[in-house]
């Protein structure tokens, strides 16, 4: 029978298990157009965690008792694989893959111009390849990314983090050890472009100092990948005139 | 040989001069600034600045002339992709030109899934969906050729200033080119060979329709095929 190793989550230093200061993201990659058949796509990574996000629409949906008259539907499916996490996830949707499916489309919902098509539906699957700690930001980062490469009108690009608190220090970017050691997890997303907060939230407890402070933290790394998000579109369509 | 960006390339969220020229809903209005709300191209044409978007969505417009795909049949009308996010209605009466009777006539004799056709817009607003006529010239089934689809935002590319790109494709390859607004471009070739390089010619428009000097680059692109063989 093995022995778990004492991770030490913050050393003398201050720095944390993997080498990061407090104040530090994971290396984050993106790629778009990865699905041929999706009208958009992206493939995102924070660290070990590794989401992909594919959008279908604006489509008129299967049963139309759904539509509304005035506006498209965001349908968002967030979802874990079963291999994404090192005990098999059963496949069947849980509680908490139902709520996180709503929480990212609320932090959607209000950036999409979904009045230009109305009675439609725009689908937005997120699936989790692996699962290391803020999936549902990295989420809501590669549905971002897979919208706009889709071609659907948004007033800005949407990015995420989560800063956890853990040994009493706020942490950004916090990974699944540091995670489920943790005090507290404050997942935020949103619109830096429009100066808007899409989501947010907490679990555990925070003074409302750390609030601030966290959120300050969070808003600081929301607009470095949106940063991110708006280079990766560029260079895609900038390669087809470069130089020869 | 040097390939260079149209212009700037703008993504979601940025913001544009007031004076910049752009459709909607790919440009807009938010909190008194106007932004770019696709991935598209800010470029200068006739001294006017103006933004292109690369990436959309297709919307039909009464009046345009279309590519659609037979997907399914009703009672007395095809339901037809016109690549858009709506599906679109072809009437039994309006493909026959007379009354139709369900009873009598199978619509299947005359359309099925999987075939395509040209046809125009005649109504359509966000409350109901597209409604086709392929009464006019030029409209009906799609009997010969191959139709390819690319991004409905490159159309215009295809098509290129005064019809220059698509003629030029045209008197390169032999080919004839029905370049449709949704996103679907209808060829005819002499052989397969020649019907395979202009799907390349296609392909390499879509993806750089946004540089400059395309036209004689495709054109370079289709003579060294065209002479090699593919």
């Amino acid at each position: 029978m093995g022995h778990k190793a004492k991770v030490t989550l913050i050393d003398e230093r201050g720095l944390r298990h993997d080498g990061r200061r407090f104040d530090e993201l994971r290396p984050i990659s993106m790629q778009i157009g990865v699905l041929a058949n999706a009208s958009g796509s992206a493939l995102v990574e924070y660290g070990r965690t590794k989401v992909l996000a594919a959008v279908y629409g604006p489509r008129e949906p299967s049963q139309k008792f759904m539509v509304l008259p005035d506006r498209a539907i965001l349908r968002v499916r967030y979802h874990m694989a079963p291999f994404s996490t090192s005990e098999r996830k059963n496949p069947a949707p849980s509680r908490r893959e139902i709520e996180l499916s709503k929480v990212i489309r609320e932090a959607l919902e209000d950036i999409v111009l979904s009045s230009e098509y109305p009675r439609t539906v725009i689908d937005i699957f997120i699936e989790v390849l692996q699962a290391d700690g803020g999936t549902r930001v990295a989420g809501v980062t590669a549905a971002s990314l897979a919208l706009a490469d889709a071609g659907v009108p948004m007033k800005g690009l949407v990015a995420g983090v989560a800063v956890g608190k853990v040994g009493g220090v706020l942490l950004l970017d916090v990974d699944e050890i540091e995670d489920s050691m943790g005090e507290a997890d404050m997942p935020v997303a949103g619109a830096p472009d429009l100066g808007l907060v899409t989501l947010f939230q907490l679990n555990g407890v925070l003074s409302e100092e750390e609030v601030e402070r966290g959120f300050s933290m969070a808003w600081k790394a929301i607009e470095k990948i949106v940063a991110m998000e708006k280079e990766v579109l560029r260079k895609k369509f900038e390669a087809a005139g470069e130089e020869v | 040989m040097v390939k260079t960006i149209h212009g700037t390339i703008v993504v979601p969220g940025e913001r544009l001069d007031s004076r910049v020229e752009g459709k909607h809903p790919y440009t807009l209005e938010v909190g008194g600034a106007k932004i770019a709300t696709v991935v598209g191209l800010l470029s200068r044409r006739d001294d006017k600045h103006v933004f292109i978007n690369i990436k959309g969505v297709y919307v039909p417009e009464v009046g345009h002339v279309v590519i659609g795909l037979i997907e399914s049949i009703g009672v007395t009308s095809w339901h037809v992709d016109i690549n858009a996010p709506y599906q679109a209605i072809l009437s039994a009466q309006d493909f026959l030109g007379r009354p139709f009777n369900p009873a009598v006539d199978d619509l299947a004799r005359y359309l099925r899934p999987g075939d395509y056709i040209k046809a125009r817009v005649t109504l359509f607003d966000k409350t109901r969906n597209p409604v086709l006529s392929v009464q006019g010239e030029g409209l009906g089934r799609i009997v010969n050729g191959l139709v390819v689809d690319i991004s409905p935002s490159k159309i215009a590319r295809v098509i290129g200033k005064r019809r220059s790109m698509a003629n030029m494709i045209e008197e390169k390859t032999g080919c004839t080119l029905f370049p449709a607004v949704n996103g679907r471009v209808h060829i005819e070739c002499p052989n397969r060979e020649l019907e395979m390089i202009a799907v390349m010619a296609l392909k390499v428009i879509e993806a750089e329709a946004h540089t400059v000097g395309l036209t004689e680059r495709v054109a370079r692109f289709i003579e060294e095929r065209v002479g090699r063989g593919v």
